[in-house]
């Protein structure tokens, strides 16, 4: 089996709103530009494409079906989707290189999430019997998960600020002055509706050492779900996540990108992969910063793999988060080789 | 094309009541419901999960031993709602708790009429505040209430309820989903929407293959740019292929039978569906020659509604070669 | 080449219909996967993954079902999927499935898809209306009956050709026992009096909306060679994307599909699909679809699908029998019937085709397509490992 690197990332510009459609071609066309000229190939070099996108954001089916024409997909492509954060499409990906049958894939993934009322559209990742019907934000559910955490002392509402704090400069004491906005969530700790694309290059490694000088090498990617019955599940833990880490050789990662949308999953993430003081926590500001709807969870495999073909990692950890709490997730281990 | 000016953007609103069958064991539940009782299930390892689940979350095992549980219960954890959405189970502030009832080992999510967050904490009693009208629905629990508190006033109506046979159990709830959502035009189909709105019909060329589309495109299909050259078009053209539509269905706009055929106006290589009317449906001809009839200028909009329909010009048919391509 | 070795060990569907009140969605899916899993004689222990697939969230109003499904599909604690690929998804999705064991990635795996069509109406998800838009679009009939006429003005088949496909897959419906129509004794003349829809569709030349679900089991050499009666290998696999529209594209035999088929028949080593392959399971919505996919997947000359339809070859006991199942004209649960068609090929090579088998079934192709004909799946699965 081929071993696959992460060869190229690129991603739109993070914004609350952008004035493009909801099909992502006008943040699509330039990110694959972008692309291209960093890692020198072109259309026709790639062997598989693989999307992640959702009709809800869109607010209409086949949404993701439009999107293809930024690619310019004629002659004919090697195309999936995913109905999931694009990272899943990463990993569809992966597979195809692993598999023998392509060298090379582009994975792209988009989201307008400033269509509709995103928390409200969220709910429909319920239970749609027992659960949707009584339309449960997803910033509400998320504050149910906190105060678990709060009140079980396994964290504290400073361990929070300081997490959002981290690399904004912000005050500490100043945050937690602020009033809270779902009780016990304040605005620093819940992530900002964000419109956004991201696209990665993926290759086997020999064909990534002809476009990188360190290719990221994909030591291993795993991906897990938990139970969707939120009072069944013991939400300050991440099971999913832990148990992707376990198949993972974690050791000796200087830095993590965690896909964490509220600043206590980003405590749930680091206590699940066993992250310690000597692995940098999200230097890209992760998902607190700019939380794009199904790329997000890309970016993150992205913004690790450009810090190793900076040469500022030599391994790093990266993750997906998708659905309420935590509930589904996805690592990779990233390494310059 | 005039980059300063911003893109189209206007309401899209996508609404649909669903009609979901609830299988036995959710039946179960809702038809208890009806009757103010609340019911559970065992579950693999012993724990009674409410509301009941199908299968095992832990050996997604069928599961079927039902358990009676109460309509009070404890706080297990909760969060604030300032501001209700709509559809949440309360319009004024409410906190929405995980509940795990007596007889219970799970926790369900719900809402709770505490007046403020001051007044709800972990492990505080709570007690259903039955809906008026309990008709077989998650929504028949309007909301939870602190066990000593007086009932408070339901704010939202009750769902609405599916037919079925005159004292039969429930078998369906309705789930009604709308949501509102911003649609917006790209850069290039602004530009020609705008133009519809004077009467003009504007393509724009792609930069690469040279072709002219309309409505334009933020990427060239085949290329992957965006088209850019503007190209006004006369509203002649010819039908390339159309089929009758008689079959009425949820949603439609138009009353059948009507023709919805693909329009190629003189210059452009690509064709759009629109209607053709002036004639018998069953006269309609592939490489029939065609012009807009235009609704009156008052009733224009940035919207290809501003043409009502094609009509046959009367002109001789284009020959097949010469749209065969365009099929 | 690397890849695995790769088979199907068993499938398994529901009773589709128009609609399933009788369950929730967890149930039907269930309903499939029960099956599936007995069918492959495997238990939960045995899965290490699941794929799941289906067509417009929109369609059940659940924002990625998977997530809330994941109990009821055995995956909590497992890796799970969701491929969405407009109607080609249930190909799609088999070929994800496929590729977690040809990767060596798992040793089995469990693929399903389904749509609960009656939870909504498909004609409404179809067709809702963005703003500026003329309100044209009359669901799929609407969407494919131009191109319908453009086929038969292209290939100037005769109009009696659709109602020969109609008539011959409600029959093989007949014979089987999960099929939502079930029409022994339709015939070419009554599906040519039934009425005009979409013109040049008529109402029997269209698919039903199904609520239904289909599951496969699929595992790496080693759990194929254990399967009791042989397990049906795959051979080769193939997916194509285009635009939906651009200038010049032809829609009636499109691109996409042939270069698709194309690199299929390469990697399965069939130079001559009409005498190599034995039966197929093609994705035929509207009875038209069947000549125009026969030439698209180059079982005839481009303008001679017709003839082969016509001449009685696509019946069971032709050269190729088409959609002994009865196909999607017979049950049509959006996001299965993609992997229906899939499953369908894999039980006609491993003999368990029941009142449809065809006599020495060997090689079989299954089919799907979706979108505005712009998405292509198919594979195809033999009674031996490939060469």
């Amino acid at each position: 089996m081929p071993d696959v690197a992460i060869a190229g990332f690129a991603k739109a510009p993070n914004v609350r709103e952008t004035p493009g459609t909801t099909n992502g071609v006008e943040m699509l066309v330039p990110i694959f530009s972008e692309v291209f000229a960093k890692t020198g190939l072109s259309k026709q070099d790639i062997g598989f494409w693989c999307s992640g996108s959702s009709d809800y954001l869109a607010g209409r089916a086949f949404s993701f079906i439009a999107a293809v024409d930024a690619i310019g997909a004629f002659p004919p492509i090697h195309e999936s989707h995913v109905e999931m954060d694009a990272a899943w499409a990463l990993y569809e990906a992966w597979l195809k290189i692993k598999m023998g049958e392509v060298e090379t894939a582009l994975v792209y993934g988009f989201g307008k999430s400033s269509a509709g009322q995103l928390r409200r559209v969220l709910a429909l990742q319920l239970d749609p019997y027992v659960v949707t019907p009584l339309w449960p934000d997803s910033v509400s559910i998320a504050g149910i998960q906190a105060r678990l955490g709060l009140e079980a002392g396994l964290w504290s509402e400073k361990d929070l600020a300081e997490v959002a704090a981290r690399g904004t400069g912000k005050d500490v004491s100043e945050l937690l002055d602020t009033p809270y906005f779902a009780d016990p969530l304040r605005r620093h700790d819940i992530a900002p509706i964000t419109d956004g694309a991201a696209v990665v290059v993926l290759s086997t490694v020999e064909r990534a050492r002809d476009i990188v000088e360190h290719p990221a090498v994909i030591q291993g990617i795993e991906h897990r779900v938990d139970s969707p019955v939120l009072g069944a599940r013991d939400l300050t833990r991440s099971p999913s996540t832990e148990s992707a880490g376990q198949a993972l050789d974690l050791d000796g990662a200087d830095l993590a990108e965690l896909h964490a949308p509220f600043t206590h999953q980003e405590l749930i993430l680091r206590t699940a992969l066993k992250l310690d003081d000597t692995t940098k926590i999200n230097p890209s500001g992760g998902a607190l910063a700019a939380n794009p709807m199904f790329s997000a969870g890309l970016a993150r495999i992205g913004e690790a793999a450009a810090r190793i073909h900076s040469g500022e990692s030599r391994k790093a950890v990266a993750h997906a988060t998708s659905g309420p709490a935590l509930q589904q997730n996805l690592v990779t281990v990233l390494e310059a080789r | 094309m005039d980059v300063t000016e911003t893109p189209l953007a206007a309401p899209l609103n996508v609404g649909f009541d669903y009609t979901r069958s609830t299988g036995p064991v959710l039946g179960r539940f809702v038809n208890a419901l009806r009757e103010h009782r609340i019911e559970g299930i065992r579950g693999s390892d012993g724990r009674v999960h409410v509301p009941p689940v199908e299968y095992d979350p832990v050996t997604a095992e069928q599961l079927g031993e039902f358990v009676p549980v109460a309509d009070e219960g404890t706080v297990v954890s909760w969060s604030w709602c300032a501001e209700p959405l709509d559809g949440q189970p309360l319009s004024r502030p409410f906190a929405w708790a995980l509940i795990k009832l007596d007889g219970a080992d799970t926790a369900m999510l719900h809402a709770v009429d505490a007046g403020g967050p001051g007044n709800i904490h972990s492990g505080q009693r709570v007690r259903v505040r039955w809906a008026e009208d309990t008709v077989g629905h998650i929504r028949d629990i309007a909301y939870f209430l602190p066990v000593d508190a007086e009932d408070t006033t339901p704010t939202e109506p009750a769902p609405p309820v599916a037919e079925r046979e005159e004292g039969a159990p429930v078998s369906i709830v309705i789930t009604p989903v709308h949501l509102r959502y911003t649609h917006s035009a790209s850069p290039e189909e602004s530009t020609y929407l705008r133009g519809l709105a004077e009467g003009k019909l504007i393509g724009q060329r792609c930069p690469a293959c040279r072709k002219v589309y309309i409505p334009p495109r933020g990427a060239c299909p085949t290329d992957g740019v965006p088209t850019t050259d503007e190209v006004e078009l006369p509203d002649t053209g010819i039908v390339t292929t159309f089929c009758i539509v008689n079959v009425p269905f949820l949603g439609q706009r138009l009353k059948p039978p009507y023709v919805a055929a693909y329009i190629l106006l003189d210059g452009a290589d690509i064709a759009f569906l629109h209607l053709v009317l002036g004639c018998d449906a069953q006269d309609v001809k592939m490489g029939m020659r065609v012009r807009a009839a235009w609704k009156p200028r008052d009733e224009w909009w940035t919207s290809l509604e501003n043409i009502s329909h094609f009509e046959p010009t009367g002109e001789p048919d284009a020959a097949y070669e010469t749209f065969a391509h365009h099929l | 080449m690397t890849k695995q070795l790769t088979a199907v060990l068993g499938t398994g569907q529901t009773h589709h219909r128009a609609k399933r009140q009788d369950v929730s969605m967890p149930g039907l899916l269930r309903e499939a996967i029960d099956r599936a899993m007995a069918d492959a004689q495997v238990g939960w222990a045995d899965i290490d993954a699941v794929v799941l697939g289906k067509a417009p969230d929109l369609f059940e109003g659940v924002m990625m079902p998977e997530l809330f499904l994941a109990d009821a599909l055995g995956a909590t604690g497992k890796p799970l999927l969701r491929v969405h690929t407009a109607g080609s998804v249930g190909g799609s999705t088999a070929l994800v499935a496929a590729s977690l064991v040809q990767s060596g990635v798992h040793r089995r795996v469990l693929t399903v898809a389904y749509e609960k069509q009656s939870e909504s109406n498909a004609m409404w998800g179809l067709s809702i209306l963005p703003p500026f838009q003329m309100p044209v679009g009359a669901g799929a009939g609407g969407y494919f009956a131009p191109h319908v006429r453009s086929y038969i003005r292209r290939s100037g088949a005769p109009e009696h050709v659709g109602a020969i496909v109609a008539a011959k897959d409600r029959r093989n419906g007949a014979l089987n026992p999960y099929a939502h129509l079930r029409q022994a004794d339709i015939t070419v003349e009554s599906v040519r009096k039934s009425q005009m829809l979409w013109d040049p569709i008529r109402y029997d030349e269209t698919c039903p909306s199904s609520d239904g679900a289909c599951a496969m089991v699929l595992g790496d050499e080693a759990a194929g060679d254990a399967v009791e009666g042989g397990a049906a290998w795959i051979h080769a696999t193939a997916m194509r994307t285009e635009p939906t529209t651009f200038a010049g594209r032809d829609q009636v035999n499109p691109q996409a599909g042939r270069d698709a088929a194309a690199a299929l028949w390469a990697e399965a080593g069939i130079t001559d699909p009409m005498s190599e392959v034995d039966v197929a399971e093609i994705y035929v919505p509207f009875s038209w679809f069947e000549p125009m996919w026969l030439e698209n997947l180059g079982f005839a000359p481009e303008g001679e699908g017709w003839k082969v339809t016509e001449a009685g070859e696509t019946a069971i006991g032709g050269r190729l029998p088409c959609n002994p199942s009865g196909g999607v004209l017979s049950s049509n649960p959006i996001g299965a019937s993609g992997m229906l068609r899939f499953s369908e090929a894999a039980k006609q090579v491993m003999g368990r085709a029941g009142d449809y088998q065809v006599d020495g079934a060997r090689i079989a192709l299954g089919h799907a397509y979706g979108g505005g004909s712009q998405y292509f799946s198919m594979w195809v699965v033999g009674a031996a490992k490939p060469r």
